[in-house]
């Protein structure tokens, strides 16, 4: 059946703000959907809270939502926008669970919308466990033995019908939230209680255990004619038991033979078809025992999802798009496939292997074990392709960022590993390697080098003998590497006297050739090379006798046939594992290079510029990056400049095929970059490389790759590190007027605490190079301070060649981050915001808004001028960020960096311009005036951005908030009162402020005077008060009842027994001084854990009262940021 | 050290690798093969007859081979070439395996080459068409190996199926107990073990007879049906195939599958001509005309029917959807069918098995109509 005549207008959900379990894939499928959905003349009305997301440019979809995601503002937009259709399947679980809200509250049925791509039968039919076991066994299907059970009681009843070890999975939640694997009745009651909890339904699935077993998943999509393909299969490399979202993945399926993977298929088709998923993609995982065959079905996903997203990028099939396609009623048969122009139905074949890896952060969360299992912790993920998994693997590990230079032994921390007999060793990796932690493949590789068999590796960690073996190989190609290689290859470095012998040369290259098949980069061989001695190769060494004995990687399509069929996409990967470049690699970069010069304004332009991506998400760096890196893709293409974009991140839209004009899937480290800048013609029509837009990524590498003749367009590499480096840039604001707090540079512990001494406490430490403000502290006392730099208690060691700056702490001050674009000659302020935060939160986690709201003209002229000396100072070209702390009526530069920052996109929606595009057209060669970028463009409605932080998922992490970034997304507000526009924030980031019930208010004595007005307001809001007794007694003073809480101590019951017994639905507790921040950490994570809003400033009261205020004399309004623009919304109140 | 192997195409171009399996040379239509599991099967599938295998896919060998999964008695096939071939020292670690891969092509005296740029082989062989090459680890000398591949015989015009054919007719012993209640004759061009399966899953057993059987030899066994299969080489020069199969239209229900619809085709009177590289892999999507439904198929055939020869009593049932080759077809006024794919699958999807219970309907509706005449 062709298009349905009847859906003119489709209602996509998105999925919020990025949280762990929920990343940038869905920005990827909603984005790609969206698309789709617009070539087929659709009208697109989008509800998604993610400031972050391209999806959410206002040019994706007619209205553009950027509202709560909860059923009142969804029945709103329905109400208002009546929608033909809804489409819930590319957001993810919030997007589902919302859509299933609406379906039964009525509202799809009242406004008439029907539901697309998956009804909420199957929605339901796949969430909910038991129906799930009863479709699945009514269809033939085997899954594990197991029951549903409400409470501890009947928990306890099915564990004694199975035998331990048993799982337990909460029912609707995300990412496994709150599951876990018990091996005794003890761990089993802990996790069954922590399950129910969890579970928004109060109800857990208690589970065979199929431990150890082959986990693979099928990506299937099927059509409403009932035609059903699988688009990919991804095997396990950690078996079951460590969740699929922080396993190392495979593609294709390795180790099963056709007869059990045909069985497999053919169930998920069964699994498809039961659930009922009417069109588009789905995602089925199954268990294999790897003994017997024996197969059963884990759980199966009715929507798009991470792994589909890898399955995409993985086989250039792109899933999200199809299943838009579907949604609108075609069949798999009529849609094409864009890459080889042949049918969309069909099933890709891939003749190279894929490497997903998740990256942690669980540094980030001191106290927190670094574990893996059923709840997934990563934060990110980096996928790799290669001719083989040896090099796919190598090359995902050190795109990886985490200091690998490819697969190698962990770093032995706190003792000497030299010296131990590797016997001894042995010992201690055994001990190690049953542990799932993001470790152990390096402990794995470890043991197998140091002789360990294939058959003891497999019994200890469940991983298939296949994979061991490939780790086996790579061990391998490191002892050549060690031995036969290294002697032959001395002779060569130096005076490069070798390569004058050719027969010798030939053999070197042979080997180098065979070694770089095996994934090994050039820092690795160095390193090998050098082995104990200091005076090894460097990289660059090696790749300069790698470059003179000719030894290059050649590119290669990802064409989703294996070669049957030429591909038109220009989607490639590097391998060492081929002689042969494809030739539409040599057709691409051809055909770009005939193409005439760009030009605008007079000038000319780059032929073609080189875009790097940020590689794997991490906190600290995610989705904003790649949200910029995005826009100046768009943006040369607009500009009609080739855009080439190198990236490593699965999740991302900027590895979308059709993102840029060419993509190029690597490693964003030296080697694979140069590696691209030489294939796309570095010496002859490549313009140059925007670093500035990946985050630190890019950043790292810049300076070598303008060492190694790469031009960098934009602010320079030089101008980027001299802002990063604190003794330097304390030198240039000096210079241009610009003040700073006290501060200064210290390399050891007692320079730090002389430093700290003369400026007085509290004071902020910080490293230099760092984003996310990693290991960022405020420190109240020498002692602290001592433990700090000790690497005691943040993990980081002081080192001399990189000092710290000790920087006074601004207490009581008001942040204040901006966002400009500058051409080199005058800089144009995007946009000025104000952190509704307590200082010392970095600016990543914190609340802010545009505009300000508490600020004067003069304070922000002051700002202005500020953002416009350092902006020339630093000689920007592009982006720039600058971060203030304002005290007394004092403005004091805290940081500034010439290159994207986390609030780019964020600015960019609330004011509706494309802040990062601009920038990128300036980088190209476009003066400011030629971009038309209008300097703080007015604005009559209040945007605020609020931060989400997963402390849910790191049981025993300290909670409070800091100067190190922990943050994993965040929401937007918006609104035409700010007060409203911040309760949306707080609304859709999950902690939404209650319209009445109890407050609790226990204030820091400075603002017990600032409270009472607001007090008295909340009393007028219908709120009972309860108050510590200072608070209290002040309050009283001035006439406003407050019932008495007993401040947290000996005395029972106390503030926090109030909070355990669930009378508290606001909470208020503003600090100063370590002492309150004590007990501020006890009363957040008690807030956190029982979901009680709690604000932390008076500034944040005052905004919600105002925002609670206005609900009360109008009703909540939603509208598109399409109006906001446009002035449609009426003017803010301020 | 690894022992160097070449492989020279008749055009000139050599790829280089390293020797595996049997020691020794081969030459052969060189065809590339895009499944990524289920080389056992392949291997072992006598439609391979003569030629030399190219698997596209990274790695190969990776659960080692068994004995449940051939498709004939040993591998047929002159030569394997390969990408990664996966080894591992003692027993092989898959539940399913008796022997690795590179065991069982040395046991059955195939020759191959492995860590050779098979990407770029099969995009050369896309582009310039699949064409007759030559392996060898012992004849390095590329001038010799050219001037021996472009001696080698043409497939186009290469009866092969009576090679890869049984010596004489036997009842198949089926895995599948299922007990019988009809009786197929399958002619055998170089068959499936699969397609005997499928068939006595469907309640049929089967008597397999060789390919240069004649019509009243088929009739005397008084089958329910006749199974014409798979087989390797070109349909064209198969004229004693092609005169049974005539004769046999109308009086027995005919199911042909690949070579056998091929030749069914001929026998109708259309044409066969040769594709540029052939259909060798397990994602191939063909619609089934009648139904809409799009089946996911495993196919192997380098020949193809010309449907715009097909004569007025046959019509097309199938057709490919990536380059819109026939793919099958219905007889109006006789009880025969054909497709050009492989339902009984192994290796591949089993979407379109379905065709073997239409098999047996339409056995089945043939004895009710021959009961009413």
């Amino acid at each position: 059946m062709p298009k349905r005549a009847d859906i003119k207008s489709v209602l996509v959900l998105g999925s919020g703000p990025i949280v762990i379990g929920q990343a940038c894939e869905f920005d990827y499928s909603g984005t790609q959907g969206c698309k789709a959905l617009k070539e087929e003349g659709c009208r697109i009305i989008l509800l998604n809270s993610n400031p972050a997301t391209v999806m959410t440019d206002p040019g994706f979809s007619e209205r553009t939502y950027m509202e709560p995601m909860n059923l009142d503002m969804a029945s709103a937009i329905i109400r208002k926008e009546r929608p033909d259709a809804l489409l819930p399947t590319l957001g993810g679980q919030t997007a589902l669970n919302l859509a299933v809200e609406l379906h039964r509250a009525g509202v799809l049925r009242e406004y008439g919308v029907e539901m697309i791509g998956a009804g909420a039968k199957s929605i339901e039919i796949a969430e909910d466990r038991d129906l799930f076991s009863k479709t699945m066994r009514a269809a033939g299907l085997d899954l594990p033995r197991n029951g549903i059970a409400a409470n501890l009681g009947e928990a306890l009843r099915i564990a004694e019908e199975i035998s331990f070890p048993l799982v337990v999975r909460p029912s609707f939640t995300l990412g496994g939230t709150g599951g876990g694997i018990a091996c005794n009745i003890e761990e089993f009651r802990e996790i069954v209680r922590h399950g129910l909890d969890a579970s928004p339904i109060g109800r857990v699935l208690v589970e065979e255990s199929v431990l150890g077993w082959k986990e693979i998943e099928l990506e299937v999509m099927r059509d409403g004619r009932d035609n059903a393909v699988v688009i990919c299969g991804i095997e396990n490399f950690d078996p079951m038991g460590v969740h699929t979202g922080d396993s190392i993945t495979v593609a294709p399926i390795q180790t099963l033979s056709d007869v059990e993977y045909q069985e497999l298929r053919n169930d998920a088709l069964t699994v498809v078809r039961a659930v009922g998923v009417d069109t588009g993609g789905c995602n089925i995982q199954f268990a294999v025992n790897p003994a017997t065959g024996r197969r059963v079905i884990i759980e199966m996903n009715p929507r798009v999802s991470r792994s589909s997203a890898l399955a995409s990028k993985a086989t250039g099939f792109p899933i999200a798009r199809i299943a838009a396609k579907l949604a609108l009623g075609y069949h798999l048969d009529e849609l094409k496939n864009d890459i080889t122009r042949t049918s969309a139905c069909f099933e890709p074949t891939i003749d190279y292997c894929v490497v997903k890896v998740p990256r942690f952060n669980f540094e980030k969360f001191a106290g927190s074990a670094p574990l893996l299992g059923l709840q997934m912790h990563s934060v990110g993920e980096t996928m790799a392709l290669g001719g083989n998994f040896r090099e796919a693997l190598q090359k995902a590990l050190r795109g990886l960022e985490t200091g690998l230079s490819g697969l190698e032994p962990a770093p032995v921390k706190g003792r000497e590993q030299t010296g131990q007999s590797p016997q001894v060793r042995l010992e201690a990796l055994r001990a190690l390697l049953p542990v799932a932690s993001p470790e152990r493949l390096m402990h794995l590789y470890e043991a197998l080098s140091l002789g360990m068999d294939i058959g003891e590796a497999n019994a200890l960690t469940g991983i298939d003998p296949w994979f061991l073996i490939e780790l086996s190989a790579i061990a391998g190609t490191e002892k050549e590497i060690r031995g036969p290689f290294a002697d032959l290859a001395r002779e060569f470095f130096g005076e490069g006297k070798g390569l004058a012998n050719r027969d010798k040369a030939a053999e070197l290259s042979g080997r180098l050739r065979r070694i770089k098949a095996q994934g090994f980069s050039d820092a690795r061989i160095a390193s090998l090379l050098g082995g104990e001695s200091e005076v090894g190769p460097e990289e660059s060494d090696l790749r300069a006798l790698r470059l003179a004995l000719g030894v290059r990687p050649v590119f290669r399509c990802v064409d989703t046939c294996a070669g049957e069929f030429k591909a038109l996409t220009p989607y490639f990967y590097s391998t060492f594992d081929g002689l042969n470049p494809d030739p539409a690699h040599l057709d691409h970069v051809r055909a770009s290079d005939e193409k005439p010069l760009p030009r605008a304004g007079g000038k000319d332009l780059p032929r073609k510029v080189v875009i790097l991506g940020g590689g794997p998400n991490r906190i600290g760096q995610g989705i904003e990056f790649d949200y910029c890196c995005v826009q100046a893709a768009l943006a040369m293409k607009k500009l009609g400049i080739t855009s080439i974009m190198v990236n490593s991140n699965p999740e991302t839209v900027s590895t979308d095929y059709d993102t840029a004009d060419r993509l190029y899937f690597e490693p964003v480290t030296i080697e694979d970059v140069l590696a691209v800048c030489e294939a796309e013609k570095l010496d002859g029509t490549l313009g140059g490389v925007i670093v500035q837009f990946g985050g630190q990524t890019p950043l790292n590498i810049a300076r070598a790759l303008s060492a190694a003749g790469v031009p960098i367009l934009g602010t320079t590499p030089a101008d980027i590190a001299l802002a990063e480096d604190r003794e330097e840039f304390s030198a240039l604001a000096r210079e241009l007027g610009v003040s700073q707090a006290p501060s200064g540079m210290a390399g050891d512990v007692e320079s730090a605490c002389r430093t700290a001494g003369a400026i007085g406490y509290p004071v902020m430490v910080r490293p230099s190079f760092v984003l996310g403000g990693r290991a960022m502290r405020v420190i109240h006392s020498e002692a602290d301070l001592r433990a700090y730099v000790g690497g005691r208690e943040s993990g980081f060691v002081l080192d001399p060649a990189s000092p710290i700056l000790v920087d006074k702490f601004l207490e009581d001050s008001v942040e204040v981050d901006v966002d400009a674009v500058c051409d080199g000659e005058s800089v144009s302020i995007a946009a000025i915001m104000e952190h509704i935060e307590q200082a010392g939160v970095h600016s990543g986690d914190s609340c802010c808004s545009i505009p300000t709201h508490t600020l004067g003209e003069d304070i922000l002229e002051r700002v202005r001028a500020d953002t416009r000396k350092l902006g020339l100072g630093l000689h920007t070209v592009g982006l720039l960020n600058v971060q203030f702390a304002i005290r007394a009526g004092e403005v004091f530069v805290l940081e500034a960096n010439p290159r994207a920052s986390r609030t780019v996109p964020f600015v960019s929606k609330a004011i509706g311009q494309n802040v990062a595009g601009r920038a990128a057209e300036i980088m190209a060669g476009l003066s400011l005036a030629a971009t038309g970028f209008e300097e703080e463009k007015a604005v009559t409605h209040h945007a605020v951005k609020e931060a989400v932080i997963p402390f849910t998922r790191f049981p025993g992490a300290e909670i409070g908030l800091g100067p190190e970034m922990r943050s994993t997304g965040e929401v937007m507000g918006i609104d035409r009162s700010f007060g409203m526009a911040f309760l949306k924030s707080q609304s859709a980031s999950g902690a939404a402020i209650p319209q009445s019930g109890n407050v609790v208010l226990t204030v820091t004595d400075k603002d017990k005077a600032a409270l009472i007005p607001l007090a008295a307001r909340l009393k007028a809001l219908g709120f009972t008060l309860f108050a510590t007794p200072g608070t209290r007694e002040v309050l009283a003073g001035r006439g406003i009842e407050a019932d008495l809480l007993v401040k947290i101590g000996p005395r029972r019951p106390h503030l926090l027994d109030f909070m355990r017994d669930g009378k508290a639905q606001l909470m208020v507790n503003t600090i100063s001084g370590p002492a309150s921040a004590r007990d501020a950490t006890v009363i957040r994570a008690e807030a956190l854990a029982r979901n009680i809003p709690l604000l932390t400033t008076l500034e944040a009261l005052r905004a919600a009262v105002e925002g609670l205020e206005v609900g009360i004399r109008e009703k909540r309004s939603v509208a598109p940021l399409q109006d906001y623009y446009a002035g449609l919304v009426g003017a803010g109140e301020r | 050290m690894a022992t160097q192997a070449l492989l020279m195409l008749d055009d000139g171009t050599c790829f280089a690798g390293e020797a595996c399996g049997a020691a020794g040379e081969a030459a052969g239509e060189t065809v590339f093969i895009t499944g990524m599991c289920g080389y056992q099967e392949s291997i072992t599938d006598p439609s391979y007859y003569g030629q030399i295998m190219v698997f596209t896919t990274a790695h190969l060998g990776n659960y080692g081979a068994n004995p449940l999964d051939d498709e004939a008695p040993g591998p047929v096939a002159a030569g394997v070439v390969l990408h990664d071939l996966f080894e591992a020292q003692g027993p092989f670690p898959h539940w399913r395996a008796a022997e690795s891969l590179d065991e069982k092509l040395r046991r059955h005296g195939i020759t191959g080459v492995k860590n050779l740029d098979t990407r770029a082989l099969a995009l050369h062989l896309r582009d310039h068409g699949s064409r007759n090459g030559i392996i060898s680890a012992l004849d390095l000398d590329k001038a010799s190996l050219l001037r021996r591949v472009r001696q080698w015989p043409s497939m186009q015009g290469r009866d092969l199926a009576c090679k890869a054919t049984c010596a004489d007719a036997y009842a198949y012993e089926a895995r599948d107990k299922t007990v019988p209640d009809l009786h197929v004759v399958v002619i055998d061009y170089g068959l499936k073990r699969s397609i005997l399966e499928r068939l006595a899953a469907q309640r049929m057993r089967a008597t397999v007879v060789p390919a240069a059987v004649t019509a009243q030899e088929v009739l005397a066994f008084n089958p329910d049906g006749v199974l014409l299969t798979n087989g390797p080489g070109d349909p064209e020069p198969c004229s004693y195939a092609v005169s049974c199969i005539r004769d046999l239209l109308g009086r027995v229900p005919i199911f042909g599958i690949c070579l056998g619809h091929q030749l069914l085709g001929l026998a109708l009177g259309a044409k066969t001509y040769k594709l540029p590289f052939g259909h060798h892999g397990v994602n191939h999507p063909v619609l089934d005309l009648g139904s809409g439904r799009v089946e996911i198929t495993s196919q192997n055939h380098g020949f193809c029917v010309d449907p715009g020869t097909l004569p007025a009593r046959a019509e097309m049932t199938h057709r490919n959807l990536n380059d819109d080759t026939l793919e099958g077809i219905r007889v109006k006024d006789a009880p025969a069918f054909s497709v050009q794919f492989h339902p009984e699958a192994s290796p591949g999807p089993t979407d379109a098995t379905g065709l073997f219970p239409r098999f047996r309907a339409m056995i089945l509706r043939h004895r009710e109509e021959a009961l009413h005449a």
